[in-house]
């Protein structure tokens, strides 16, 4: 067993396999222990805030110290910051196709370029070949161009409440600096919020690991009936095998998810429980393990130390278990991580459907996956909904995939490279 | 046929028959065999591959039921219908099988397999000491030393250990028949010899009736007192050693003796097809 | 005087495991053939007669290396020869190869023809497909082999009549040596005596001029064979006449293995087989001295001291034991008589 054990962390393929899978199952159990926010908690009004530190204004402004930096770039960084080099190109198009003249338009020189635009730009003015959006893009830039080569500050004014009038209270001058170690209330998204303002990275870390259960429990339940019908068809024979073999004949005629689909929708929404689903899983994709174990099974049963086994009197159990078994074992194991595999790709699957485990308990790999498909994050650009979740579940299959196939190096000497 | 006295047989085969499948596709394995072996004879049965030979053997064994026919074991209808009958039986008959390799299980002890025998004669109560013992007598029976072999797992043996180690939970078990099927085919001749002997002075100590399975017409006549010959699932001829072998009658026998290489006669291969 | 057509002198080859060890499997083997004679090679498994095989073909495929040594062939000297030029040259044209099961050599998804054409294409690549055809009808019905198998595919042939065509293909070239490991081992005894008819016909027809020929099987030798060679853990241990060796062996282990043949005859009842304790050294780290003085009843402590070297006795008998050959003589009758 050591020796087993060794051969088996020697494999390349299933260091590097077991190293990510491992990675991944122990970020989502210390996660939480740092992390203790629910993750299905709305934490933004406003839907699919971009993943980045945020940075509580009201606080920046009162209770924390000010500090004075002159930094010679920052004007000039505040300005880039608003019309980038794109944006300096489309003006200078507007303006030409607006007629104004092209050796009169200097891009670089900011003050210029914005002085031509504030006297030539109109928001209603159409030129030709000019989308809708390009002019709403228009129109969002000039008002961001608002007030850009200003170098005065900003007023804080107090309301009296009596006669309704603004008093100054005091000006935050441009080179007003606070230290964000200060301030009480950041928050590093680092993945933004989705379409209901849930924090993405917690979301994802939960989903994680609920779906790895639902693939553990789907894989477990799946594999111990695949081996049990294997095993007892394959070694009884007889009429109790043609039992067997046509019950998974039908289960492998009817497409596993069309089956699963079914169930799913029938048990309706209320039982669908992230347990039941996964059980559901496993019951309607056991048929390739079993046939697999009821092949390798048969060809162990006229073996000769299964019939010295049978004469020294052994009953049937006891050769199953000591006789078969630990002869199919680790085909079992790479069967079990494969199911388990092939359970959570099932469950996102589903869950993509909408068929998968109720929206309100917990989050789910294909859940998110859902949500971010129904509120279309992948064709406003949103990619942090999404592409995360897609980088997971291809990880987790990989990992795994890769693990199968060290193990299989090990185990078949043959298809060792 | 020769007339053999009740209480002197210890195996009996009346119209033995197997067939696999069904319809069209049928084989039939055994066909129609009627034998009768006599206690502490040894015999052999002859045959090429697809003779029958390994189907009838798993038949004497209780390993595969008949199509057709009847066994009688000490001159009585032979009872195998429960698993607890058939545990009986095979108190009174075992085997050993042509590679002695695959006949362990690979994941255990090679002490597993002697003390399945101890539990098997009803010694799974007895101390620690004495299933020691037993095990010591059963491998020095075999010239093995059980304390070097103790512990050790079958891939750590050498082919002839294995076989020898075959022979000991023989001994342990002392059933009144033994099966051998093909015992020497996988050792080395120099060592056959051995296992040869072995078997032999098992018999003589317990009183065992062997069995000898086989393609090789020359160890059956080396060792045997009665030869049987079988073709397509019938025995074609059978009789004593020296009579099946240096006056055969039937064709078959014939041909299969003319095939084999001998060294004190000249080998005709004009007879080739 | 003779052709020798085999010529191999000082032969070693060895195998080189995964944890970087040697293992001479072949060591300082020599051995002649002359033209018209065919050699026997026996011995147990484990004692290098296969690997011998291989190693007289000049074509090492890894864990298998050369080390040192002369094979000449018809006056080439094979081992000084470029390996791909041994390939393409040597192979099949000089000396041919017949490994064990040689009959799961056919490719099932092809005719029987097209596997001759195959293989005649890898040293001819022009010879047209009508020539191939006529050599191979003119070749099978030579040595009784019904030229109707050239249109099937191999399934479709019995085990034997798939070794026999191996075979048959394996000498279309008309090599001058041939090698045959185990041909008949896999068959039944009824194809056994075919194959081993066919090898015959190769030599009384002149289409190979020597031939190797190794098995574990000494009955075999005795009809087939001239001379034999009796091998132990890597090394020759006797040489002489088939006759000689066999009803007269002068190495113990010879003696030994003469004395487990079992065959159908008149008087083996009363033989008693002998029975040799003990298995071959492990070659990974050979005994000094006799290397199969562990098992033999005659050892004496200076049979374990040094290496033994293979003793010529004259008219082509040597032996490899520093006991001479009229004291083992003189053992042996003793034992008989007490038998």
């Amino acid at each position: 067993m050591k020796h087993l054990l060794r051969q088996i962390f020697r494999s390349g393929k299933f260091v590097v396999g077991f190293v990510i899978f491992m990675a991944i199952v122990l970020t989502t159990l210390i996660y939480p222990i740092f992390v203790t926010d629910p993750p299905l908690e709305i934490i933004s009004r406003g839907t699919f805030l971009p993943p980045g530190v945020y940075v509580n204004v009201y606080d920046s402004i009162g209770g924390v110290e000010h500090y004075n930096l002159v930094l010679d770039d920052a004007a000039s960084r505040r300005i880039a910051n608003q019309l980038s080099d794109d944006d300096r190109l489309a003006m200078q198009e507007w303006l030409i196709g607006n007629e104004v003249p092209e050796s009169e338009i200097d891009i670089t020189d900011t003050a210029a370029l914005l002085e031509l635009w504030t006297n030539n730009f109109d928001p209603t003015v159409r030129l030709p070949g000019m989308t809708n959006a390009d002019r709403n893009y228009y129109i969002r830039l000039n008002s961001r161009l608002d007030g850009l080569l200003d170098t005065e500050g900003v007023v804080i004014a107090e309301m009296n409440e009596e006669s309704g009038q603004l008093t100054e209270d005091y000006v935050i001058e441009q080179n007003i600096y606070v230290n964000v170690g200060e301030l009480p209330n950041i928050r590093w998204l680092p993945l933004g919020t989705d379409n209901f303002g849930r924090d993405v990275l917690n979301e994802l870390v939960t989903a994680t690991r609920v779906s790895l259960n639902i693939g553990l429990v789907a894989g477990v339940v799946a594999t111990i009936i695949g081996l049990a019908l294997g095993m007892i068809s394959g070694y009884i024979g007889g009429v109790v095998d043609d039992l067997i073999v046509f019950i998974t004949n039908l289960f492998t005629v009817i497409p596993g998810f069309v089956l699963l689909i079914l169930i799913s929708f029938s048990i309706g929404q209320e039982q669908r429980g992230a347990f039941t689903i996964a059980v559901v899983i496993g019951l309607t994709s056991w048929v390739w393990t079993a046939r697999a174990v009821r092949a390798q099974v048969i060809s162990l049963r006229n073996r000769d130390h299964v019939n010295l086994s049978k004469l020294s009197g052994h009953s049937t159990i006891h050769i199953l278990a000591t006789d078969i078994f630990p002869y199919i074992a680790s085909y079992v194991v790479m069967a079990l991580i494969l199911q388990i595999s092939s359970g959570i790709l099932a469950e996102a699957g589903l869950s993509i459907l909408g068929l998968g485990p109720r929206t309100t308990d917990v989050p789910t790999l294909g859940l998110m996956m859902n949500w971010s498909m129904i509120y279309q994050a992948h064709i406003s650009g949103y990619w942090w909904a999404y592409f995360p979740v897609i980088l997971v579940i291809a990880l987790i299959s990989f990992s795994m995939n890769l693990m199968n196939t060290g193990l299989d190096q090990v185990f078949n000497p043959a298809l060792r490279d | 046929m020769n007339v053999k006295t009740k209480s002197d047989e210890i195996l009996r085969g009346v119209g033995l028959t197997k067939v696999f499948g069904m319809g069209a596709g049928k084989t039939v394995a055994v066909d129609h065999v009627d034998f009768s072996f006599k206690k502490g004879e040894v015999i052999s049965i002859v045959g090429e591959s697809g003779s029958g030979k390994t189907t009838l053997a798993k038949m004497l064994l209780a390993l595969t039921t008949p199509t057709e026919g009847e066994i009688y074991f000490e001159g009585e209808l032979r009872n195998v219908a429960s698993h607890g009958k058939r545990k009986e039986y095979w108190k009174n008959i075992q085997a050993i099988f042509q590679d002695p390799f695959s006949s362990y299980n690979i994941f255990r002890k090679i002490d597993s397999v002697l003390l399945d025998c101890i539990k098997m004669r009803g010694g799974r109560n007895f101390s620690k000491e004495k299933k020691e013992d037993l095990m010591r007598e059963a491998c020095s029976f075999v010239n093995l030393k059980y304390d070097e072999l103790t512990n050790k797992y079958p891939f750590e043996l050498s082919g002839g250990q294995q076989q020898r180690l075959m022979i000991a939970r023989i001994f342990l078990l002392k059933p009144k028949i033994l099966l051998a099927d093909e015992p020497t085919s996988m050792i080395d001749a120099c060592s056959r010899a051995t296992i040869l002997d072995m078997l032999m002075d098992l018999r003589n100590e317990v009183g065992m009736t062997p069995i000898f399975i086989t393609h090789d017409i020359g160890l059956a006549y080396y060792v045997s007192d009665t030869v049987y010959i079988m073709e397509r699932g019938r025995f074609v001829e059978y009789g004593t050693a020296d009579d099946v072998i240096l006056n055969p009658q039937e064709p078959y026998t014939r041909r299969l003796l003319s095939d084999v290489p001998k060294l004190h006669e000249p080998w005709d291969l004009s007879t080739v097809g | 005087m003779t052709n020798i057509v085999l010529d191999v002198d000082e032969l070693t080859t060895k195998y080189i495991t995964r944890f970087r060890e040697d293992i001479y499997a072949v060591d300082h083997v020599s051995l002649q053939v002359e033209e018209g004679r065919a050699v026997g090679i026996a011995g147990e498994s484990g004692c290098g007669k296969s690997t011998l095989a291989l190693s007289l073909m000049g074509y090492y495929f890894p864990p298998l290396h050369y080390s040192s040594g002369e094979i000449v062939i018809d006056g080439q000297n094979i081992t000084e020869m470029h390996p791909e030029h041994v390939r393409k040259t040597i192979l099949g044209n000089e000396i041919a190869y017949i490994p064990q099961a040689a009959m799961n050599a056919l490719n099932p998804t092809m005719k029987v023809i097209n596997f001759i054409e195959d293989v005649i294409h890898a040293h001819h690549p022009r010879m047209p497909k009508k020539e191939i055809y006529e050599l191979a009808v003119e070749r099978f019905q030579l040595l009784g082999l019904p030229p109707e198998v050239l249109q099937k595919y191999s399934v479709e042939l019995s085990g034997g009549m798939k070794q026999r065509t191996v075979i048959a293909t394996s000498v279309i070239l008309s090599p001058k040596v041939l090698i045959a490991d185990e041909p008949s081992s896999a068959l039944d005894v009824t194809s056994q005596k075919m194959v081993i008819k066919m090898l015959k016909d190769l030599m009384d027809k002149g289409i190979v001029k020597a031939m190797i020929f190794i098995t574990h099987e000494l009955p075999l030798l005795y009809h087939v064979v001239d001379d034999i060679m009796v091998m132990y853990a890597g090394q020759i241990v006797e040489k002489g006449t088939v006759d000689e060796v066999i009803f007269d062996p002068i190495h113990p282990y010879s003696r030994a293995l003469m004395g487990s043949i079992i065959v159908p005859e008149e008087g083996l009842r009363d033989v008693k087989l002998t029975a040799v304790p003990g298995t071959p050294p492990n070659l990974k780290n050979p005994p000094s001295g006799c290397r199969f003085a562990a098992r033999c009843k005659y050892a004496m402590p200076a049979c374990r001291a040094t290496s033994v070297e293979l003793e010529d006795i004259g008219g082509g008998r040597s032996y490899r034991c520093i006991i001479p050959e009229d004291e083992l003589r003189k053992a042996y009758e003793r034992e008989d008589k007490e038998r």
